[in-house]
């Protein structure tokens, strides 16, 4: 991006001044260097979110933040409905809910060096994943609805996982405000046998390592040491949850013009959260998000399992579950007064600080953790919310490392079995159900992960708590 | 119906590609009618999972789609053909469409995904309206093309 768009607000933080149509004006945070390599996509689109009807303070870009559809990835905007604000099915996106959980197995690094090639097929055999493929199990109309109201509640009321999972997940499992009855059957059809299973693309299940901390003390409470043996889930609510976003940027950007709102962009198509569209779309992508954790609950519970083949003895208890595709109402202060908001997180993770009452007790005293997933031969990290984060972007930070290069120069740059193997020779097994999916998520088609995180560090988004490093790796 | 050979039949300047965006992937048709531009960009959709000429085009689906314009029906289109390959689990790689007044009835022809034999790579979440287009270039061709969620 080019610097002279931007003014620097500080060390890391850029501002544009609202321009044109803009209501607020637009942040974007990152450390110089980020914002020099950033697309000029992400002004664009940062800047038309910033004209949204009702949009509160400013828009704000993450460090990971790149060119996606109507909201830039790394996104987020908040909007009050009293101000006439508005929902946008795009700037939730098509993968509601898509986020990512990590287990503590309990075990160090030495007990799944032991098992690693056993553990891997397990893993690979349990969790279903890639194009074409089917969960165990198989909804009825009922059950859909329960699922879609229930969400990892109605998960561990079935069997899968433990009621103690609830607590560490945002929600506690279960998203308020859920309208099945607003998600179109076309949506129920695509989930029917979709349940537990992992996707494909970007979405993985990693065994990792704890390869660094950074805060011992947030560390400790936790439950991560150096040498701990770590389990990370990523994926999202499937096929219903991308119905749901086709069916309603469908119907929102029929309906904008109704309500005296001019799309910048049709992707950004919008309407107004007390709108009869804007209403049915919240019950929906709450049932959205119920569906994604309702998934990630089964898949926890089927690496669970997939451990108990080889290594018994393992704890995998939740450390959290955060989503980084949501549209969410939250109390947030804005010039001094409380205010009920509706904030889009596209592609950015909730990153409440210390003492926010949504935090289970137990993580009360050092904030919501933060996962950020990287990529299969990189690293991921744990961060902690922070206090300042709360008005710095309505308590969210970065969600991953975020791609450089398209999918079409990786696949033109790489072999899957080049990655396989550079990838074996550093310790990192690779189960894919897909060689040409490996190829195109390449470690080398993202930014640096590590470079992505330091910078939310440093603009004070989230802290640094630990590193992650990869054993394993199970993808579509 | 007559089956057509959507190879033979096409024009000279029927062809698909993708093009670039950072996270996703675009996919553009481009034909003499608009309707060739419709069928070449559903090619271009199939081909961010798989490899085209690994598909025995062997199974008809119709599909019938609604919009109020053009390029809402071209988004409608490739969406259509997402959700019957997501149901049905199979992949398609022949497809024929006829346009008119913002109604779109088509057939696509596919078979059930084989992993083994399709090496799927990327499932397409949904079809964006992020660069779409439908129109008719001054050179005479159509184009269609929108990003693609994967």
């Amino acid at each position: 991006m080019d610097l002279s768009l931007v003014e620097r607000e500080s060390e890391n933080a850029w501002r544009i001044r609202p321009t044109g149509k803009m209501k607020v004006p637009a942040i974007i945070y990152a450390t110089e260097q980020l914002i020099r390599d950033m697309d000029s996509k992400v002004y664009e689109q940062i800047t038309n979110v910033a004209t949204l009807p009702g949009i509160c303070k400013a828009a704000y870009a993450m460090p990971d933040a790149h060119w996606g559809y109507g909201f830039p990835i790394g996104g987020v905007a908040a909007f009050d409905p009293r101000e006439g604000g508005v929902i946008s099915a795009g700037g939730v996106g098509f993968d509601i809910s898509c986020g990512v959980r990590l287990l503590r197995t309990g075990l160090r690094v030495g007990d799944v060096e032991a098992v690693k090639e056993d553990l891997a097929e397990a893993l690979f055999r349990k969790v279903p994943a890639g194009v074409g493929s089917t969960g165990k199990i198989h909804l009825t109309p009922r059950e859909m609805e329960d699922m879609l109201l229930g969400g990892a509640q109605w998960a561990v009321g079935r069997g899968f996982g433990r009621p103690q999972d609830l607590e560490r997940t945002e929600e506690r499992g279960r998203m308020a405000g859920a309208q099945p009855e607003h998600v179109s059957d076309k949506a129920k059809k695509r989930q029917m046998d979709e349940m537990g299973t992992l996707g494909s693309g970007n979405h993985y299940l990693e065994v990792q390592r704890v390869a660094e901390v950074y805060d011992e003390r947030a560390a400790g409470i936790y439950g991560l040491q150096e040498g701990d043996a770590t389990v990370l889930i990523h994926c999202g609510s499937r096929g219903l949850g991308h119905q749901i976003g086709t069916d309603y940027l469908k119907s929102m950007v029929s309906a904008a013009p109704r309500y005296g709102i001019a799309l910048p962009d049709r992707e950004l198509a919008c309407v107004p959260i007390r709108s009869p569209i804007g209403e049915e779309y919240l019950g929906a992508m709450r049932a959205g998000i119920n569906c994604a954790l309702a998934n990630r609950q089964i898949i926890t519970h089927l690496v669970r399992e997939a451990f108990a083949e080889s290594l018994p003895h393992a704890g995998l208890d939740l450390l959290y579950d955060v989503s980084h595709n949501t549209c969410k109402e939250e109390e947030h202060g804005v010039d001094g007064k409380r205010r009920r908001l509706f904030v889009h997180r596209k592609g950015a993770t909730r990153a409440f600080g210390p003492d926010h009452p949504d935090l289970p007790a137990a993580l009360r005293d050092v904030g919501q953790p933060v996962l950020i997933g990287g990529t299969m031969g990189t690293c991921s990290y744990v961060l902690a919310g922070t206090t300042e984060s709360m008005d710095l972007a309505f308590g969210s930070a970065c969600h991953g490392a975020g791609r450089a290069m398209s999918r079409h120069a990786a696949l033109k740059r790489w072999h899957a079995r080049q990655i396989i193997d550079e990838l074996a020779g550093r310790g990192i097994l690779i189960r894919a159900h897909s060689y040409r999916d490996v190829a195109e998520e390449a470690p080398g088609a993202y930014k640096d992960v590590s470079a992505v995180v330091d910078a939310a560090h440093l603009a004070g988004l989230a802290r640094k708590v630990a590193k992650l490093v990869p054993l394993i790796v199970v993808k579509g | 119906m007559i089956e057509r050979d959507a190879a033979k039949q096409s024009s000279d300047s029927a062809r698909w590609e993708h093009f670039a965006h950072i996270a996703d992937i675009g996919v553009r048709g481009i034909g003499s009618t608009v309707e060739e531009a419709f069928e070449q960009a559903a090619l271009a959709l199939a081909a961010v999972t798989v490899e085209l000429e690994t598909v025995n085009p062997q199974e008809e689906v119709d599909i019938r789609c609604d919009a109020p314009d053009v390029e809402l029906l071209f988004a409608d289109w490739l969406n259509a053909l997402i959700f019957e390959g997501a149901t049905r689990k199979m992949i398609f790689a022949r497809f024929r469409v006829s346009v008119q007044d913002g109604h779109l009835e088509g057939t696509a022809w596919g078979e059930k995904i084989d992993r083994a034999r399709h090496h799927p790579g990327v499932e397409v979440k949904g079809a964006t309206y992020t660069e779409l287009a439908v129109r008719r270039e001054v050179e005479g061709h159509w184009i269609a093309q929108c990003v693609v969620d994967v």
